[in-house]
């Protein structure tokens, strides 16, 4: 079934702010095998000029994921999310997600595309802080695989 | 940001460190604890060929985790990424041993941008073969 495209250009309010804590960020960083001091010691962190420990590269995509998963939740929009895989990720950095960070995520659905029988989603996450700056942009190209004949 | 890189030092060919990755199922299943994607098809063999794949296969975005840490190590500051985007071309399938799967990773400055950015090309393999396309950084040097 093809995508409502209607739902081109729809923004979603933005979510409930994310507290980013330094052992979550520890926990990402071991999980992925990181050692980088900047990730677990404030000093170290502070001597390359940030003022707290900072988040690996693609932490924020937990918190951005979270924000897409409700947008394609929408049962309007028609996705099947059974079918859906994760297709492209591509992150844009004002500055590094760090300890401290309250961030909160405003998603807007920006290309909804049919490829062969697969849907293509295009969905970007703003991220902003809680002074409300912008802190990283997320965009997330999720595939809706074709139906398999019965 | 204070990368231990100069921008002066590189030129368009320069060749990163290459780094090999291992993942094991339970580096699958710590990823699933920490990043909170508990899809089954990253820890329940069942699940996984139920739903067409040939293994459990790895986290998409634990690969792209691993593969930045070629740029993250050779500038030294993470903070120095300014943007990073990879296409998720060919699942890594991790199978239930000890040995697990690897991921190897290189990467070469492919372009020197404005205002001390490079733009890095990564290339990230399992088995011989591309696991990401489209796999490239821009990184802020001194």
């Amino acid at each position: 079934m093809a995508l409502d495209q209607s739902f081109v250009g729809r923004s979603y309010p933005p979510t409930e702010p994310y507290e980013v804590g330094r052992e979550k960020i520890r926990e990402f960083a071991e999980a992925v095998g990181d050692a980088n001091p900047a990730y677990t010691d404030a000093e170290a962190a502070k001597a390359l000029g940030h003022p707290d420990v900072i988040a690996p590269p693609t932490f924020v995509f937990a918190i951005t994921f979270k924000a897409a998963q409700e947008v394609v939740a929408d049962p309007r929009l028609g996705l099947d999310y059974n079918r859906v895989v994760h297709g492209d990720q591509r992150f844009e950095y004002r500055r590094p997600v760090r300890a401290g960070d309250r961030l909160s995520v405003t998603s807007t659905i920006e290309k909804i595309r049919s490829m062969a029988g697969n849907e293509v989603l295009d969905i970007r996450g703003e991220v902003h802080d809680q002074a409300g700056e912008h802190v990283v942009t997320a965009w997330t190209k999720l595939v809706a695989r074709a139906a398999e004949e019965a | 940001m204070t990368a231990k890189i100069s921008y002066a030092d590189v030129e368009v060919g320069t060749e990163l460190p290459a780094q090999t990755f291992p993942v094991t199922r339970a580096t699958l299943v710590r990823y699933a604890g920490a990043s909170g994607d508990f899809n089954p098809i990253h820890w329940n063999e069942k699940f996984a060929k139920e739903v067409g794949l040939p293994d459990v296969i790895a986290h998409g975005m634990f690969t792209m985790a691993e593969a930045i840490r070629v740029v993250t190590d050779w500038v030294g500051d993470p903070g120095a990424v300014v943007e990073y985007g990879v296409r998720f071309t060919r699942p890594v399938v991790v199978p239930n041993d000890d040995r697990g799967a690897t991921v190897e990773v290189s990467g070469k400055v492919a372009a020197k941008l404005d205002d001390h950015t490079v733009r890095v090309d990564l290339t990230a393999t399992h088995d011989g073969q591309k696991v990401l396309g489209m796999s490239r950084a821009v990184v802020r040097l001194a």
